[in-house]
């Protein structure tokens, strides 16, 4: 959500005002397009790498509570990417943890108050979406070589089939990085636009009198419960993102 | 699942707010923002950075951490099975002492029974044999004592008869009265 009053008080609710790109650092940001979504994409990256320098300083053979976190992250995405791609797993394991955490930390940065979440802009997430498609689409070729292209008519398929299936199967393949940055990119808007929203209606009812600040609690209850619904749906969306990226990838390792 | 009612959640305000909300588009659809193209550029650049620093100090020293604690764990491990292996070897040695001990006690006791048990028996034979001998030098005692009791008894009889006949008939005949008495006697 954002700080920014976008919420005009009267009848309307700006909803998608905070999504909205600011330069910030003034005239430098300006002229080096730095806005606030790489400002905070700079914010999730440290954050992560500080939680993992902190966790690991003690580098206990028991560890403490914050080194349990950094294993249990760094165990969690391991075993995600080696289970889901193979023996070659290890190879792409710092790729599938950075965007993971990359994901995670915006999206969950995203739900402070005042910050940004840059994972709402599709340019970003079908950034993202691209760079997972052109290196499994390299990983294919450093590992099956051309052989890879044979995926497009699947094994045992009838040759007559194949003018129908093999543009079914390059339409499906070229859909991947759509699909994967629109369920990120959408799911971040909508839960994003129903906080805003639900945050005018309790201004909007705040300027009804008495009777409206009572009622005011019920959309302030709703944000409550919606908070934890993205909480949730912050680290979904990230494991989504991750699993599917670790499913291309075992596609193009495979032989 | 979660995403049904929430969609509808979703489009619900946005039908309930009309006007600016949407008629004015999405931001992040302005592409003409060079802002919007920045933020690609510059994301680029951080993930990049990220992932570097991720790949080459953050995730190894992790890693590392990880690995220590396998090994010295392993080797912990190690340590105990080869103690234990250790200890089972040991108590098999007792054990296999101890049943060596047992079964040469129990030669022993049965040494020293069956050499009691052959002392006794040569002992007891060793009397028999005595007694034996003791009994027949008696019987030989006897036979002489009862032979030379029956040579004397002729004579006894001899000079009985011969003092008998003398009172009787005065008279005595020494070869006669010798020779009715040896006749009675056979």
């Amino acid at each position: 959500m954002t700080g920014e009053a976008s919420v005009a008080a009267g009848s309307t609710i700006d909803a998608l005002g905070q999504f909205e790109l600011h330069p910030v650092l003034g005239h430098l940001g300006e002229a080096l397009r730095f806005s606030q979504s790489p400002l905070f994409m700079l914010i999730a990256a440290a954050v992560v790498l500080v939680f993992l320098y902190v966790g690991m300083r003690p580098a206990a053979v028991v560890p403490g509570r914050l080194q349990a976190a950094a294993e249990i992250s760094y165990d969690f995405v391991h075993d995600l990417a080696v289970s889901t791609i193979g023996e070659n797993g290890a190879t792409f394991f710092p790729f599938v943890f950075a965007i993971f955490f990359f994901i995670l930390a915006g999206n969950y940065l995203g739900l402070l108050p005042f910050s940004f979440t840059y994972t709402s802009h599709i340019a970003v997430t079908f950034g993202l979406a691209i760079m997972v498609f052109v290196i499994s689409i390299l990983a294919s070729i450093r590992f099956q070589g051309v052989g890879f292209l044979k995926h497009f008519l699947p094994a045992g398929t009838p040759v007559w089939l194949a003018p129908l299936l093999v543009p079914i199967e390059i339409i499906s393949f070229l859909s991947r990085p759509v699909s994967l940055s629109i369920r990120l990119f959408a799911n971040m808007v909508a839960g994003h636009v129903l906080l805003e929203v639900f945050a005018g209606f309790t201004i909007m009812l705040a300027g009804l009198g008495a009777f409206g600040h009572v009622l005011a609690i019920a959309p302030i209850a709703i944000n409550i419960a919606l908070t934890a619904l993205e909480l949730l749906v912050g680290v979904l969306q990230a494991y989504v993102f991750a699993i599917l990226t670790c499913i291309y990838l075992r596609e193009a390792v495979a032989h | 699942m979660y995403r049904t009612p929430r969609l509808f959640l979703f489009a619900a305000p946005l039908a309930a707010v009309p006007g600016r909300a949407v008629a004015a588009g999405m931001p992040q659809l302005n592409f003409h923002d060079p802002l919007l193209i920045g933020q690609v550029v510059w994301g680029a650049v951080i993930f990049g950075g990220f992932y570097l620093a991720l790949s080459r100090f953050a995730l190894p020293r992790v890693e590392r951490v990880l690995t220590n604690r396998r090994t010295r764990i392993q080797n912990d491990l190690d340590v105990a099975r080869k103690a234990k292996a250790e200890a089972d070897r040991a108590s098999a040695e007792l054990l296999s002492a101890r049943h060596e001990a047992a079964e040469q006690a129990r030669a022993h006791v049965e040494r020293i029974q069956s050499e009691a048990r052959t002392n006794a028996e040569s002992y007891a034979a060793e009397t028999a044999k005595r007694l034996e001998a003791e009994i027949a030098s008696a019987e030989t005692r006897i036979t002489q004592s009862r032979e030379q009791a029956l040579s004397s008894l002729s004579e006894i009889a001899t000079s009985t008869t011969q003092d008998l006949v003398s009172r009787l008939i005065g008279t005595q005949d020494e070869q006669t009265v010798a020779s009715a008495v040896k006749r009675v006697s056979a």
